[in-house]
């Protein structure tokens, strides 16, 4: 598949602003007592801001965004209608929790259970946005659905140690020492899913594709002598040398630096974590094969 | 139930694309269209198609058989593209089983494109809607055209008369008969869509004939004044 920018922007950044409310939400839970409520509205502030990043990110991706409205109507069988509106309902939850703890409110708590629960839904709705494309085996899989939710977690704990580094530094630890659990965490789910990926056997073939039984057919014209929508939108269009170079970037960029920058470095950890999430995410869509791709290997 | 489906006949087919271009030419005219076309006598020309004619090659050198192989939308009895569809703009028709994008209601998400396993769906770039096969629906119905002329326009044009269109339901249709006559099959069966369209298989065409019976006097296929050949064995053994 190819990886389109507005996805990957999407899907990484309200990643963050779900896990930093989750991380909010605990800390408050375990250390109330000893925090200011700058530290939660400001929290609040960046889960919001980054939402409303994905957000205008994930509108580069429609070709009507003036009827991007219209996407609510389907939630009875779509994910992506269910995601369209659990995350404004999640902004509005994060929103008002930061003004409770702004206006010294009493249900802040109250506020975070029901937060977390949207965030959490909000991560499922998103993974089965992908997860639910049966044809696209790579990703219909549970793992789709872990590796979206520990891996935003970690973006979000990594997120919430580097913000306390200036706004709560008694908590950097604790959210360090989070932070790295959440990122070995989804070291473990998300090499099962490459591991799993990597020796993954196609459900459809050629044969299978034209219903004809020889094995050996080559593909000598797809009518289309300049590509097609469908050379455009399934195929990365990258060099395997390139593909190599991203799981690289991925596996030090998404896990191994973060682990040791949030013990050492925390202000640095998020920065360096969400570039290995993006190559994280550039990946996901590059190592799904379309079944579709069968019928489009030759351009003439 | 009324299911309206093609049959292409992989036998017949000769890959002269007549109806990859009556299909665009009606379908940028009407309701459906326009379908756009970028850069078209360019170094990359580039457009949006319903139908598309691929060219296989089956076989190794000098054991080869070129097999044309158009392909649209297989109107799926169970298609994976419309419950992804997050604003209902993908929907299958109870009436007739076809399966249309209502193109007011598109945003244009793509969404609809992965699920689809067959690569038929095509997002048409000035437009900026999703586009597919809709059967000519707005000329099989049309009452001021003469009862054979509301047929898809691929169907119209295709010379050897390689596309049937019907309803695939109905078990006396010409296309039913086609499918159970004639082998006809559906593509990625795996991919549990159902589709409606089918294709009919390509078939060697050979005669069953032994060399003696061409000289029986009974054979219509008799060769009129062949010498009679006293080494064949006599008839009567062979009966
Ligand atoms: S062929 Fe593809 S687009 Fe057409 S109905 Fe089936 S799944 Fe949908
Ligand atoms: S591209 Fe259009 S038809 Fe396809 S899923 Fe999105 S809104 Fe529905
Ligand atoms: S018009 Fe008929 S023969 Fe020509 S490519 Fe189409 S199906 Fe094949």
């Amino acid at each position: 598949m190819h990886p389109a920018l507005s996805v990957l922007l999407l899907t990484t950044l309200i990643g963050a602003g779900q896990g930093l409310f989750i991380a909010l939400f605990v800390s408050e839970l375990l250390a109330a007592g000893t925090l200011s409520p700058s530290f939660f509205v400001g929290g609040s502030a960046l889960v919001v801001v980054f939402c409303i990043l994905g957000l205008i990110a994930s509108f580069f991706h429609l070709g009507h965004p003036e009827r991007a409205w219209r996407a609510a109507a389907m939630w009875r069988s779509s994910w992506l209608s269910r995601e369209v509106i659990a995350l404004p309902a999640f902004m509005g939850v994060a929103a008002l929790y930061g003004l409770a703890h702004w206006s010294g409110a009493t249900y802040t708590l109250a506020l975070g259970v029901l937060g977390t629960l949207l965030s959490i839904v909000l991560f499922v709705c998103t993974a089965m946005i992908y997860a639910a494309v049966k044809v696209l085996k790579e990703w219909a899989h549970p793992l789709t659905v872990v590796n979206f939710t520990l891996l935003g977690c970690a973006s979000g704990a990594c997120l919430a140690t580097s913000y306390a580094v200036f706004a709560a530094p008694a908590l950097v630890v604790p959210l360090s020492q989070a932070a790295f659990s959440l990122i070995a965490l989804s070291l473990v789910t998300r090499g099962a899913a490459l591991l799993r990926n990597a020796t993954l056997k196609p459900a459809s073939t050629l044969q299978s594709a034209l219903g004809i039984r020889h094995p050996h057919i080559v593909q000598k014209s797809q009518g289309a002598m300049g590509g097609s929508f469908n050379t455009r939108e399934f195929f990365h269009g990258k060099s395997p040398s390139f593909v190599r170079g991203v799981l690289t970037l991925l596996l030090f960029g998404g896990f191994v630096l973060p682990l040791i920058l949030v013990l050492t470095a925390p202000a640095l950890a998020f920065v360096v974590h969400y570039g290995g999430l993006l190559a994280e995410r550039w990946y996901f869509f590059a190592e799904a094969q379309h079944p579709q791709n069968l019928y489009y290997q030759t351009v003439s | 139930m009324t299911q309206l489906a093609l049959v292409i006949d992989l036998n017949v087919c000769v890959g002269c694309h007549a109806c990859v271009t009556n299909c665009k030419q009606w379908n940028t005219s009407g309701a459906a269209g326009s379908l756009s076309d970028l850069d078209p006598y360019g170094a990359d020309p580039n457009g949006t198609f319903f139908n598309r004619v691929q060219t296989f090659e089956v076989g190794e050198y000098p054991q080869t058989e070129t097999v044309h192989f158009p392909k649209s939308c297989l109107h799926c009895e169970d298609p994976p593209c419309v419950p992804v569809c997050p604003t209902g703009a993908s929907y299958k028709r109870k009436s007739d089983g076809i399966v249309l994008v209502d193109y007011d209601k598109c945003i244009g998400c793509k969404y609809c494109s992965w699920a689809c396993p067959y690569g038929v769906r095509e997002l048409d770039e000035k437009r900026q809607v999703m586009t597919k096969c809709t059967l000519c629906v707005d000329r099989i119905y049309d009452q001021s055209l003469p009862p054979e002329r509301r047929q898809p326009s691929c169907v119209l044009a295709c010379p050897p008369g390689a596309r049937l269109f019907g309803d695939v339901h109905d078990p006396q249709s010409a296309v039913s008969v086609a499918i159970r006559e004639r082998g006809g099959y559906a593509l990625m069966p795996e991919a549990a869509t159902r589709p409606s369209n089918h294709y009919l298989p390509r078939k060697k065409t050979t005669l069953n004939l032994r060399d003696e019976a061409l000289y029986r006097s009974d054979n219509p296929q008799r060769i009129d004044g062949a010498p009679f050949e006293p080494n064949l064995p006599p008839i009567a053994e062979e009966l």
